[in-house]
């Protein structure tokens, strides 16, 4: 005897993202932690050494967050401006950091009073960094400089005048410590050697620059500004590689995740976008307003995301250690011993085994098909839960019943309440191209059933009111896309007698061959 | 013309095995059926085959125990004979001529036999006369009544043959054997609620007085008291929600059995009012209900060719699968990896049918949706499946509303699975064409699989297997390579060539030439104008012509080189086959009534081998089968069955084949052997003595040859003796001992004779 087959479930693929190694990568961190500031977060920087711990520029503040704290382990408050731009140096024990008033201030990470202040800038100081050798500290400014000051010394060492406009990027090179890179509003990206004292290559953003990023190796540079996203080789001379452009406000930052140099964007249109090799976007992580600075800690522990609304958005990763702690706890409890007692029983070699037959575990509804109640399978099926999270269920249900051929049966019948969760269903679902032909049916059906009572319901009429809309709108896109498919139709039309001939012209070449075969 | 005597058309095995009642003999350990010329005997722990009644010349309509002997079993048949045989050992024990009619069906009870015959459909007792001679004509006859239906459930013995019962449309008779008399009692067509009163079958109480009898409407009616001819009384139950095919009470009466078109066996306790049980999805609509004669069995048979054997628990315990060839939609395959035929057997299902050994392998469930039973209910069937030429891909369509406007179709790819032995779904295609898939085919190269599928909406697609490249993960699915249209034509058909470089498909009246590789149309052919019907490509030698047949009857060859047709002739070919092992190429013809065969290679305008009037139906499906091992037969006409055989199905669906005289030499020579083997089992103690045997006779042969014989026979009369008698009337061991070892001991006579020579 055959046992009773369940109603089978299509699973239809959506279409559009497609799960990726990447995206299940970055898929894995946990929902963010939001730590208020008081401003603007302009700028993070992760600490090169161990603790990996983070410092946070906002408004007049400079805090530093140990990595799973949510209170600051310390901050720099001595600041008569807004701050900008602070960041470690290459053995995480000094930070420095530029202001509105033009003041650069030199901090030892365990003090509190500032070890130097350069003087010199002008106007506000919105990039300050050291170079790779540690003794030297290069600063942008919007008076058009920037200016390489040594720090024992605290004395100027140069001051060079090429951008037109406001510099607010910067990027020293890891390997040279002369070498730094440079991003202005004046839409130019510069690359300077501190031994010839001027630039060595200028590359055109086409915007203003908001931020320039440097890959490990060097080869590869990344500047952003306006919508786009620019890749130059420097090792060419600086050729534009690509041009991204998948954001639909001003890129403000970048970054590179630690592990297999992923490129990391932010923009303000409140997304940061992670891309592949090959500069696909691969995921996507929304936040919850403009975002102006970000960081990724070292192993990509950390995404650090600062926004205009001066929320601190930090997700953790996600390990499997964690998990494992979190279903351990679940389990504890006499009822495992319970649950397993027995099944663990490893059976000799010359046991004879006697093997009891599966039982087959039904869902209600089929539960209710196997017994023949189709209007409670439907029911069932049309249950809340069911409806709004797996509405392919109970589309399946409903195609089950109609290849039975008592859907108008299991329709028929219902008072208004059942009535209007049926057309509720209906107009969510019946242009989803998965589930509109057999929610077309059941319409049909409905209308047929319930013509002559109809109206005694205003909520019913409404409803179907409604429905007429929803299909007329669908009907007039479809008659849209119908004739946009007739333009492209005609276009390759056009195209294709010239191919013929060419087919006609390789005939003779490809019979050659079949001939010397046979 | 070439000679055709050797060459014959047979009727191969799947026949059907549900025409009649199923019989369990007395023991429970068999059950008999009817299949064609044949009965068979199958084993009911076992459901093996053990073997055929064989001796009819004409279908078998009847079978039943021998009520005096329970180890013998009568059968009729429609060439007008009923026989005896002996059902365990396979012997005939006497042959009946019932002259006048052909006998469709035979009930019997104490030595009476009644017959009907088709011409009059008239219910006749013919007396069977007990004489001891082999071939016996009965001619003592009697006519009982003319009002008997067609439907031999509609015909009952009731009580040890005291009176039988039968009904035609809405009428029931009872006539009585000792009175020679007969009560009728008729029902209305109709009553208020709109039930359909017909009779559909009948079946009478073993001991009590009470006829059961299932009506048009499901409903069964219990009447008793039918001796009077007023005061009948009958009462109705109703479960069935369709005609009752069949009722049998169990041997005790103490349960009644129904079944009908919903698969459902219904067990209603007799006397009990409406208490029942079932058993549900039997499969297939139940046809005939049987039970065994200590009702620890029952037998349901269905119509899909199938035989379940159920215990008196509600259990099934056996199953015995025929083939199933009522509604044969896909065409016949052979599976590249079990040499089985493949075709559509149950609802949703591809049967898998050895045909070496004529026995069912298993069902591949395609649908895989729960089957409702109701008549007139459309639901999914297998339309179309295709192997791949390594036998490791299945490609299936099944097909749903072909009567009403919104079809429903799926295209199913199936991989084959080492491990299991059997297919599992790796890809389904929702949406694969928005018309009907007409034709498909697997490329034939061993490196690459690809599928093409034609469809009525004008246009072809190739599917290919392969990863996706954003996806990372190595799933291997199959998706669409290329889609391909001529003018918006629908196409009719599509084929690869035998090294798959070139796909052909026909577009109504042109054929067109696509390269795979780049998915160019490299040309195309139309000469004489006419819709394509059949298309195939020449094999090994003949790879560079092209054969279709058009509905105007033509059958033309192009060749491929030139691009120019070869020949064509007129004939009406209804169905064009390759063999996938030579050149040849099969051709049915339909004309003026019968069908005839051409068998020719494509180089060769002249045909290999024709036969004329193979069948008086259309042929639309045939297919070669390979054979084991090849034949060589060097006669020009029979060649073309040296390495397969064509088997067809007509469209009475006979499954039909071709045999030669060599092939049926060979087959009656190995079922001697087989008969000389089956005399003495083969058992270790066989073999031991069997050799031992054999050395004897090697000796023997080399001494004096008359002087064996004796001891010869002696050795094998005490083995005889040992291997025959019963265990329970065997003296004791110990005694067997001795007798057993002297028989080995080399006779006086021969010792003697032995130094007399060597003295002379």
């Amino acid at each position: 005897m055959a046992s009773f087959k369940p109603t089978k479930v299509q699973f239809l693929p959506k279409l559009g993202e497609k799960v990726t190694e990447d995206t299940l990568y970055w898929k894995n961190y946990k929902s963010p932690v939001q730590i208020k500031e008081f401003g603007a977060v302009t700028k993070i920087d992760f600490s090169p050494l161990a603790p990996h711990n983070y410092a946070v520029t906002a408004s007049t503040r400079i805090h530093v967050y140990g990595l799973h704290s949510q209170e600051p382990i310390r901050s720099f408050t001595r600041f008569r401006d807004t701050a900008y731009g602070g960041s470690f140096r290459g053995d995480g024990k000094l930070l420095v950091a530029g202001s509105e008033e033009g003041l650069i201030r030199l901090f030892d990470i365990s003090g509190r009073v500032a070890l130097r202040q350069f003087t010199g800038h002008s106007k506000a100081v919105h990039v300050t960094s050291f170079l790779s050798d540690g003794f030297r500290v290069v600063s942008g400014s919007d008076d058009l400089t920037f200016r390489v000051w040594d720090v024992p010394s605290a004395v100027e060492l140069s001051s060079i005048t090429e951008h037109t406009d406001y510099i607010r990027a910067l990027a020293p090179s890891k390997l040279n410590p002369d070498l730094f890179v440079t991003g202005s509003y004046d839409h130019t990206v510069k690359v300077f050697d501190m031994r010839s004292g001027s630039s060595v290559m200028t590359m055109q953003h086409g915007h203003p620059v908001e931020c320039v990023l440097l890959y490990p190796s060097e080869a590869l540079l990344v500047s952003t500004g306006g919508r786009y996203v620019k890749i130059w080789d420097l090792l060419k001379g600086g050729q534009e590689l690509v041009s991204l452009k998948n954001h639909h406000k001003t890129v403000t930052c970048a970054c590179l995740s630690s592990v297999g140099n992923k490129l990391l964007t932010g923009s303000l249109d409140r997304h940061v976008k992670v891309y592949n090799s090959s500069y696909k976007v691969v995921h996507n992580f929304d936040c919850d307003a403009s975002i102006l600075s970000m960081a990724v800690a070292p192993d990509d522990e950390v995404v650090a995301v600062g926004m205009t609304n001066g929320v601190l958005s930090v997700r953790h990763r996600k390990h499997k250690k964690d998990k494992e702690t979190l279903t351990s706890r679940r389990r504890r409890g006499p009822s495992y011993r319970v649950f397993v007692k027995g099944k663990n029983f490893v059976p000799r070699q010359d046991d004879f085994l006697v093997s009891k037959p599966v039982k087959q575990y039904l869902r209600k509804y089929d539960k209710q098909l196997k017994s023949f109640e189709v209007s409670k399978a439907l029911d069932t099926a049309l249950q809340t839960w069911t409806r709004t999270s797996k509405p392919e269920v109970t589309v399946a249900v409903i195609i089950e019943l109609n290849r039975r051929g008592t859907l108008k049966n299991a329709l028929a019948g219902r008072n208004e309440e059942s009535l209007t969760k049926i057309l509720n269903f209906l107009l969510k679902h019946i242009f989803d191209p998965r589930f509109s032909r057999p929610l077309l049916t059941v319409g049909d059906i409905v209308l047929d059933l319930y013509r002559q009572v109809l109206h005694q319901s205003p909520v019913v009429e409404r409803q179907l009111q409604r429905l007429m809309e929803v299909l007329g709108r669908e009907a007039e896109l479809q008659q849209e896309l119908l004739q946009v498919l007739g333009i492209l139709d005609t276009l390759f039309a056009s195209l294709t007698p010239r191919k013929e001939v060419a087919a006609l012209a390789a005939l003779p070449v490809d019979q050659g061959p079949q001939l010397q075969a046979a | 013309m070439v000679e055709t005597s050797d060459i014959r058309v047979v009727r191969c095995g799947g026949s059907k095995v549900n025409l009649t009642p199923p019989i369990i003999s007395s023991d429970s350990r068999f059950v008999l059926c009817t299949s064609g010329d044949l009965v068979k005997v199958y084993s009911t722990r076992t459901e093996e085959w053990l073997h055929s009644l064989q001796g009819h010349t004409n279908q078998v309509t009847g079978i039943t125990l021998n009520p005096a002997n329970h180890l013998q079993v009568y059968s009729c048949s429609v060439d007008g004979t009923v026989k005896l045989w002996d059902f365990i050992d396979g012997i005939l024990i006497k042959v009946q001529l019932v002259e006048v009619h052909e006998t469709v069906e035979i009930f019997l009870s104490s030595g009476l036999c009644v017959s009907a015959c088709p011409e009059c459909f008239q219910l006749v007792s013919v007396h069977l006369p007990k004489s001891a001679e082999q071939e016996v004509e009965a001619k003592e006859m009697s006519a009982v009544s003319s009002h008997i239906s067609k439907n031999p459930s509609c015909t009952a013995f009731g009580r040890g043959g005291e009176y039988i019962a039968f009904a035609r449309h809405l009428q029931l008779n009872v006539y009585f054997f000792r009175k020679q008399k007969t009560y009728s009692f008729s029902l209305k067509a109709t009553d208020k609620k709109g039930a359909k009163n017909a009779f559909t079958c009948i079946a009478c109480h073993p001991t009590d007085d009470c006829i059961a009898t299932g009506h048009e409407d499901g409903k069964i009616r219990l009447w008793r008291n039918f001796i009077h001819k007023k005061e009948y009384t009958y009462s109705t139950q109703h479960w069935h929600h369709n005609a009752v095919n069949t009722l049998c009470f169990t041997p005790e009466g103490t349960h009644l059995l129904s079944g009908g078109i919903e698969s459902v066996l219904v067990q209603w306790q007799y006397g009990a009012g409406n208490r029942k049980e079932f058993l549900p999805r039997l499969g297939g609509s139940i046809l005939h209900i049987s039970a065994s004669s200590d009702g620890q069995l029952f037998c349901t048979s269905h119509s899909d060719n199938k035989i379940t054997v159920i215990e008196s628990s509600f259990k099934v315990c056996g199953v015995i699968q025929g083939l199933v060839k009522d509604a044969v939609l896909t065409d016949l395959m052979i599976d590249p990896r079990s040499k089985a035929l493949v075709l559509n057997g149950k609802p949703g299902h591809l049967q898998f049918y050895s045909l070496l050994r004529d026995k069912h392998l298993y069902n591949l469930d395609i649908v895989q949706q729960e089957y409702i039973y109701e008549a007139g209910l459309d639901q999914f069937e297998v339309v179309k499946a295709a192997f791949d030429i390594k036998g490791s891909w299945l490609a299936t369509v099944e097909e749903r509303g072909k009567k009403s406007s919104d079809l429903e179709f799926f295209l199913k790819l199936w991989a084959f699975d080492e491990r299991t032995q059997s297919f599992v779904l790796n890809t389904t295609i929702t949406a694969a064409h928005t018309d009907r898939i007409i034709s498909m085919c697997f490329s034939s190269s061993e490196e690459t699989t690809m599928l093409v599928t034609a469809a009525e909406d004008s246009q072809f697609k190739a599917w290919c297997q392969g990863a996706d490249a954003d996806t990372q993960q190595d799933q291997n699915f199959w998706s669409c390579d290329f889609v391909g249209s001529y003018h918006k034509l629908n196409p009719t058909n599509c084929s690869f060539s035998a090294d798959s470089s070139l796909l052909a498909v026909s577009f109504q009246e042109v054929i067109t030439i696509w390269s795979p590789d780049t998915w160019e149309m490299l040309t195309t052919l139309c000469q004489p104008p006419g819709v394509i019907r059949d298309l195939c490509f020449g094999r090994l030698s003949c790879s560079k012509y092209l054969l279709g047949t058009t509905t105007k009857n033509l059958l033309c060859c192009w060749n491929l080189l030139t691009c120019e047709l070869e020949w064509s002739t007129s004939v009406d070919v209804s169905k064009l086959q390759p063999d996938p092992f030579s050149e040849n190429v099969a051709a049915f013809s339909y004309q003026s009534k019968h069908t005839d065969l051409f068998v020719f290679k494509p180089s060769e305008p002249r045909p290999l081998f024709t036969n004329k009037n193979v069948c008086s139906e259309k042929v639309h499906r045939a297919v070669f089968v390979p054979r084991e091992e090849p034949l060589n037969s060097c006669d020009e006409s029979t060649q073309w069955l040296n390495r397969s055989q064509l088997y067809f199905l007509t469209q009475n669906m006979d499954l039909l084949t071709f045999s030669t005289a060599t092939e049926e030499d060979r087959m009656l020579s190995s079922s001697k052997q087989l008969v000389i083997d089956d005399s003495v089992a083969v058992t270790p103690f066989y073999l031991l003595l069997g050799k031992h045997r054999q050395q004897q006779q090697k000796l023997n042969t080399q001494s004096h040859p008359v002087s064996d014989k004796p001891q010869q026979t002696q050795g094998s009369v005490t083995i005889k003796e040992l291997l025959h008698t019963p265990a329970h009337v065997l003296p004791a061991a110990s005694v067997l001992c001795s007798m057993f070892v002297n028989s080995f001991l080399i006779s006086n006579t021969g010792v003697q004779q032995d130094p007399l020579s060597w003295l002379t």
